[in-house]
This record gives C-alpha cells, sequence and structure tokens, in this order.
C-alpha cells in the first residue's frame, strides 16, 4: 500500500508538532516502544483516559473497601481497634469472621434513626434556602453587563480564598450574645436583653446556608446564562408579562441547575459536622456529629464505619438524580 | 438626483393620497451608545402589504423591526400601529406578533403546546384554544407533530412552527425577521410562494426583514432598501429593479453595467452621454432632470444588452468588445466582454433554443447593444 492511502489515517498537527514526530518517528527505539503498546491495545487515547479512572480507583474506590471491611469487622480493644476479617487457622484453613451486627445496631438504637432524619431535614431545608436566596443572586449575576459578570461572580467564590473553618468561627463572633448582631440591635435600642442565637438550631441552618451557597449559585448561573434570551422575548411578544415568563419559561428551563446546584448543597449538607459542633446546640442531633462520636469518643471503628456506609448509601440516591439532570442539561446544550 | 420618468403606474394604495396607513413610522432614530443603528426613518405601511426591509447586515432592518415589536424604544421619534401611537407600551401589550429569526421555539414544550402559548395568555376557554392550535397546525400541514418537541423536527418543520405561532393570535400586523435564512435553497423557494399565499389568505399585514434580494423580490409588495441606517428607496420590486434611485440600490438589487460620464446633450425628451469608459455615447430615449455637463452613471442591467456577432443596424447605443469569459448556467448564458477601455461588461442571454451561445466563442470580437430605453441615468 503506497504511503498516500495510508494518510487520512493520520491526525492533523501543527507544523512543529509535527516535526518532532517525523524526527521520532525516524529513532527504532520510539517505533518500537509504539508497536508494542499498540499491540497491547494502548493507544495515546486509552492511555489518556487511564489517568481519571486510576484516580478514581486509587483514592475513591480503595479508600471505600477499607471502610467497607471495615464496617463488616468486629471491634476490639488494640491497635487497629478492630478484628481481621479473614484468620488462618493452622496456616491452612481461612476463617471468616464477617460482622453484621454493626449494621443491625443501627436498627435497634432508634439515636441513629433519629440523626439521619435531623440530618436530612437540617440538610433540606437549607437546601430550599440557598435556593430561594441563591436563584435570584444567579439570576441577577446572568443578567447582568458582561463587564460586570466576572466581578460578581468572583464575589461569590471569593471566600473560597479563606479558610472553611475560619469563616464558620467568624459566624461565632456575629451570632453570640455579645456578637456583631446583638450589640448593634442593643445599640439601636431595639431589643433589651440579647436575642440567643448561638447554639440554637438556627445558627446551624445560617452556617449551613452561608457555607453552601456558593455551589448552589454556580451551576445555577451557568444555567441561566446560557439560555437562550429571545426565548423571552418570543413568550413577551405572545403576551406573557414578566411574571408568567418567568413562570413559564425561564423555571422550566432552570430545573436542570436547580437539581444540579440542590444536590451540590443537599449531599455534603447531609453528612456536615463542623457547622452543627461550632454553631449548634451541644445536644444537637446530626449523622455527622454522631459518627465522630462513635469513631473519636468511643472509638468503635467498625460502628463508624457502618454509619459512614449506610450515611453513603442513602446519598446515592440523590447523587443518582444529579447525574440524571446534568445528563439531561448536556443533552438540551447539544439542541 | 436623476429621476427617470416611468410609465404610468397602476393605482396602487401606496399612491392613494387618502390611504390611511396601517403602520406609520414617524422620523424614527435609534442610538446605541454612539452607534446610530436607524437614522430618521420615516415610513408608511398599508393594510394587507407584505413590505419587506432589505439591506446588507447592520443596516439597522432588524433594529426597525424589533422597535415595531417592542423590544427597543426608538431614541426618537414614533411609531404608529393602527394609529396607536406605541411609545412605551411593552411587547407584550402590542398587537403585533413575530416570527424570530432563530424560531425561539420553546424547547420544553411540544409543537401544541408551542403554538398554544399565545393563546393561553390571552385567557381563552380550553376547547377554543384546542381548535385554533388544531386549524393552525392544519394551515401549516404539521398537525401529525402537534405531540413532538421541537428539537424532534427537521428544519423546515421548525419554521412552520414558528410560523403557526405567531399566526395563531391572528395578529394584524406579523413581523418576521429572516424567516427563510436557516432553509436551504430548494426549501426556501417553496416556502417563499407558501408565505404568500398564506399571508394572501389570512390578510394579514407582513413586515419582512430580509438581506437576500432575491427573497424580497419574490415577496413584497413594496420593497424599503435600507443602508447605514436611513431607507434609501421605497418601491415595487419592479420599482427598484427598472428604477434605482442611487447607485448603491442599481448595485445591490441584481447586477448592473455602470458606465460614468458626461450629459453632452440634455433634452426634455432624450439626452446623451459620452462615457469614455464605454468608448462612445449612450443615448437615453426619455429625458433626466439633472445639471447640463454633470458628471452622471449610465446603469444598464445585464439581460438588456444584446450580443451579436454581426454589427447591428443601429447608429446609437452600439459598441465593440472582446468576449473574455463565457459561463453557461442551463437556462442562460453569463458573458464577460472586455471594452476598448479594459472595462469588463456583464450581460446574460436566455438560452431560448439549444446551442444558442454557439456562434461566440471566447476571444471573438462581439458588438454590445441595447435599447435607447434600458439605461437608468443616476447622480448618486
Amino acid at each position: 500500500m503506497s504511503a498516500r492511502a495510508e494518510a487520512p489515517r493520520r491526525h492533523r498537527h501543527s507544523a512543529g508538532v509535527q516535526l518532532i514526530l517525523d524526527f521520532l518517528n525516524r529513532l527504532p527505539p520510539y517505533r518500537w516502544t509504539q508497536s508494542r503498546l499498540v499491540r497491547w491495545g494502548i493507544t495515546g487515547r486509552t492511555a489518556v483516559t487511564a489517568v481519571p479512572y486510576l484516580w478514581l480507583l486509587l483514592f475513591f474506590l480503595v479508600p471505600f473497601i477499607i471502610v467497607l471491611k471495615i464496617a463488616f469487622s468486629e471491634a476490639r480493644i488494640g491497635m487497629p481497634p478492630y478484628a481481621p476479617l479473614l484468620t488462618w487457622i493452622d496456616g491452612s484453613v481461612a476463617q471468616v469472621n464477617l460482622q453484621l451486627k454493626n449494621f443491625a445496631n443501627m436498627f435497634q438504637d432508634s439515636l441513629y434513626a433519629k440523626a439521619y432524619l435531623n440530618s436530612i431535614k437540617v440538610a433540606a431545608v437549607s437546601t430550599l434556602f440557598c435556593l430561594l436566596i441563591g436563584y435570584p443572586m444567579a439570576y441577577a449575576i446572568a443578567r447582568a453587563e458582561s463587564k460586570w459578570r466576572h466581578i460578581l461572580l468572583m464575589l461569590v467564590i471569593l471566600p473560597f480564598w479563606t479558610s472553611f473553618l475560619l469563616r464558620v468561627y467568624a459566624w461565632i463572633g456575629i451570632l453570640k450574645n455579645n456578637g456583631l448582631i446583638n450589640n448593634f440591635l442593643m445599640w439601636t435600642g431595639l431589643i433589651d436583653e440579647p436575642i440567643v442565637m448561638l447554639q440554637t438550631d438556627f445558627a446551624i441552618y445560617v452556617g449551613i446556608v452561608y457555607s453552601y451557597l456558593p455551589f448552589m449559585i454556580l451551576p445555577l448561573y451557568s444555567n441561566l446564562e446560557k439560555m437562550d434570551l429571545t426565548l423571552l422575548e418570543a413568550a413577551a411578544d405572545l403576551g406573557a408579562r414578566p411574571f408568567k415568563t418567568f413562570m413559564t419559561i425561564t423555571l422550566p428551563l432552570s430545573l436542570p441547575g436547580i437539581v444540579a446546584g440542590s444536590m451540590l448543597v443537599f449531599i455534603p449538607a447531609v453528612g456536615e459536622f463542623v457547622i452543627p459542633e461550632l454553631l449548634g446546640p451541644s445536644d444537637s442531633l446530626m449523622i455527622g456529629k454522631v459518627l465522630w462520636q462513635v469513631f473519636f469518643t468511643k472509638r468503635d471503628w467498625p460502628a463508624a464505619s457502618a454509619v459512614a456506609i449506610a450515611l453513603l448509601l442513602l446519598l446515592v440516591i440523590p447523587i443518582v438524580l444529579l447525574q440524571r439532570a446534568q445528563a439531561a442539561e448536556a443533552r438540551g446544550a447539544h439542541r | 438626483m436623476a429621476t427617470n420618468p416611468r410609465p404610468q403606474q397602476q393605482l396602487a394604495v401606496w399612491n392613494d393620497p387618502q390611504a390611511v396607513p396601517y403602520v406609520h413610522i414617524e422620523r424614527v432614530t435609534k442610538r446605541f451608545g454612539d452607534f446610530v443603528a436607524v437614522n430618521s426613518v420615516s415610513l408608511k405601511i398599508y393594510k394587507k402589504e407584505l413590505f419587506c426591509l432589505l439591506g446588507g447586515s447592520g443596516c439597522g432592518k432588524t433594529t426597525l423591526l424589533r422597535m415595531l415589536a417592542g423590544f427597543e424604544e426608538p431614541t426618537s421619534g414614533k411609531l404608529f400601529i393602527d394609529g396607536v401611537d406605541m411609545t412605551g407600551i411593552p411587547p407584550y401589550e402590542r398587537p403585533v406578533n413575530m416570527m424570530f429569526q432563530s424560531y425561539a421555539l420553546f424547547p420544553h414544550m411540544t409543537v401544541e403546546q408551542n403554538v398554544a402559548f399565545g393563546l393561553k395568555q390571552d385567557g381563552l376557554p380550553k376547547d377554543e384554544i384546542a381548535t385554533r392550535v388544531d386549524d393552525m397546525l392544519k394551515l401549516v400541514r404539521l398537525q401529525q407533530f402537534g405531540k413532538r418537541k421541537p428539537h424532534q423536527l427537521s428544519g423546515g418543520q421548525r419554521q412552520r412552527v414558528a410560523l403557526a405561532r405567531s399566526l395563531v393570535k391572528r395578529p394584524k400586523l406579523l413581523l418576521l425577521d429572516e424567516p427563510l435564512g436557516a432553509l436551504d435553497k430548494k426549501l426556501r423557494e417553496h416556502t417563499q410562494f407558501e408565505l404568500v399565499n398564506l399571508q394572501e389568505q389570512l390578510g394579514v399585514t407582513f413586515v419582512v426583514v430580509t438581506h437576500d434580494q432575491e427573497e424580497a423580490m419574490t415577496l413584497s409588495s413594496r420593497i424599503g432598501v435600507m443602508n447605514q441606517g436611513e431607507i434609501i428607496q421605497v418601491g415595487t420590486p419592479k420599482d427598484i429593479y427598472e428604477y434605482p434611485s442611487s447607485k448603491f440600490v442599481a448595485e445591490f438589487i441584481g447586477n448592473v453595467n455602470m458606465f460614468e460620464g458626461r450629459l453632452i446633450e440634455d433634452e426634455p425628451d432624450h439626452v446623451r452621454i459620452d462615457s469614455p469608459e464605454l468608448g462612445g455615447t449612450i443615448y437615453v430615449d426619455h429625458g433626466v432632470s439633472s445639471a447640463p455637463e454633470a458628471v452622471v452613471s449610465a446603469a444598464i442591467r445585464p439581460e438588456k444588452i444584446n450580443i451579436s456577432v454581426e454589427r447591428p443596424n443601429q447608429t446609437d447605443n452600439v459598441v465593440q468588445g472582446t468576449v473574455k469569459e463565457i459561463a453557461y448556467m442551463g437556462d442562460m448564458s453569463v458573458y464577460l466582454v472586455q471594452l476598448a477601455s479594459n472595462k469588463m461588461v456583464r450581460i446574460t442571454q436566455p438560452n431560448t433554443y439549444r446551442h444558442a451561445e454557439g456562434s461566440i466563442t471566447w476571444d471573438q470580437t462581439v458588438y454590445l447593444s441595447w435599447h435607447p430605453s434600458s439605461p437608468v441615468v443616476l447622480s448618486e
């Protein structure tokens, strides 16, 4: 076969890249390695896609399997504080010691169910407030003049530049009895006694809504920003007033953004530990705190692992929903 | 400006001084910052007209249309629709519907829901909405597609949904922004005639924005040619083609050969132009109003020039040249003939019988001639 017939298979490269490739192709070691790799089915494309898979395997799947293993082990005093799953008797017979009691225990002790339910309630309410606050903000940014848009987006992202922990601590200074809000209200004379806000459920909501608001705004913004504005003109042209246009066109079309933002807030909020610990009442029942106590106070690694696995399963459902929404959005973008 | 007298026109509504315009644009200007998009445009459009705003991109035609729809407010000037001043009236309260260039179909709604949207805003009873949507879909032959989403339709079908959606409210005035721009050539030609039929059938006034001069010629009752925010000429397609008022219009609509020259005879019934470019004089059988000795251009359409091997039996309006290019287009042939001054002249001849072009070949010396009524004398 002539060289010309092979030409279409080659990718187009810039002149410089082509020069380097031509040079490499003349070196026998390069050609030998390349032909071997291709024979094993490893091309440049598979090598590139392998990197993220390898990353996920190493840092997500392997730790998950370790936690799963611990969840099925029996607690014991020692280091590590759990019994191995697999023991060898006489060096020939393997004995598997699989414990389900860590999971069974969660059903028997109503504390866990209450903690899960309360966490879901707190996360759901926080998500709703994030949506109510974040939607108008995302809308305003998306419709702002383009020179302002980047500045406004920057302001949304700016808090990430300081430590999350510091920002939650700052809220203590704002909410406490002689904090910013109470001092100001007393100074104006609106109240005579400080309002107790710190170490209440209210403070938990404030902390979560504040911390996760950017995760709501950003996906909503990216959705609203790419919306075809002639659709709104078309609705107005057909007689719809601005509010009606919003309800019938903008809102339904931004649904994928709403779902994506809500999931990004809801999922981490369910397992939130720092915010209820620092801002909430000491008896606040959230699964993140329960997990911390079981792990560090009771030092019961298997029970803590079981709690974590159950939490994970609980969150898989919204994650699947999130992926569906994103897939729908991707399909919409291709139209 | 040179004006060319024209034959008695048939009495059309726009020639009737008593007629009341349906759309009246009065010295409307629109500025975006320093940029003047529309510059003091005045225009009268009458009921049941199919009026085309024709011009290149950035000439202000779409801005003018958007001001009629209410998406832009004029910087100065007034717009009247059916005698009502439209200043400050939002789009959702105007008796106007628009068909968008991108169609702007709602992607999350079915074809039926798209068409029904406008009627729902008026709060019509459900069964009436259903019948009117049904009738409209029948009219644009999309009955079977009512349950589909826009992305499941072809370009031509989407265009018809957009048309149905803009017509279902029975507007008195329909604005169309490049209605056929997204369609391929064959479909476009077909749809042009459908659009005209529909317009006549429903008796709606259409204002169409287009950059396609062929489309404007086929569709319109009248054309308004725009350039740099101004209306250059308003007239019927025939007016615009046969009696362009400026070089811009002559060159924008169709092809034209321009010969620059000086008026050497200026009589009420004829003029003679000496054109060094042509290498001869042009005799025109009608008078023009222009300063004597003025530099003018004579515009002659390619199809109005005759090409022959033998010298035709006329003394005026004949010039010799050499054939440089022949393009056989099937229905006609295009010749490019070089004159002694090196000027290229474009001539089109219909191929009325097979091998009509047979006798003329490359580098042959030919004679070009035209009727004294053909040249249009333009001074700007």
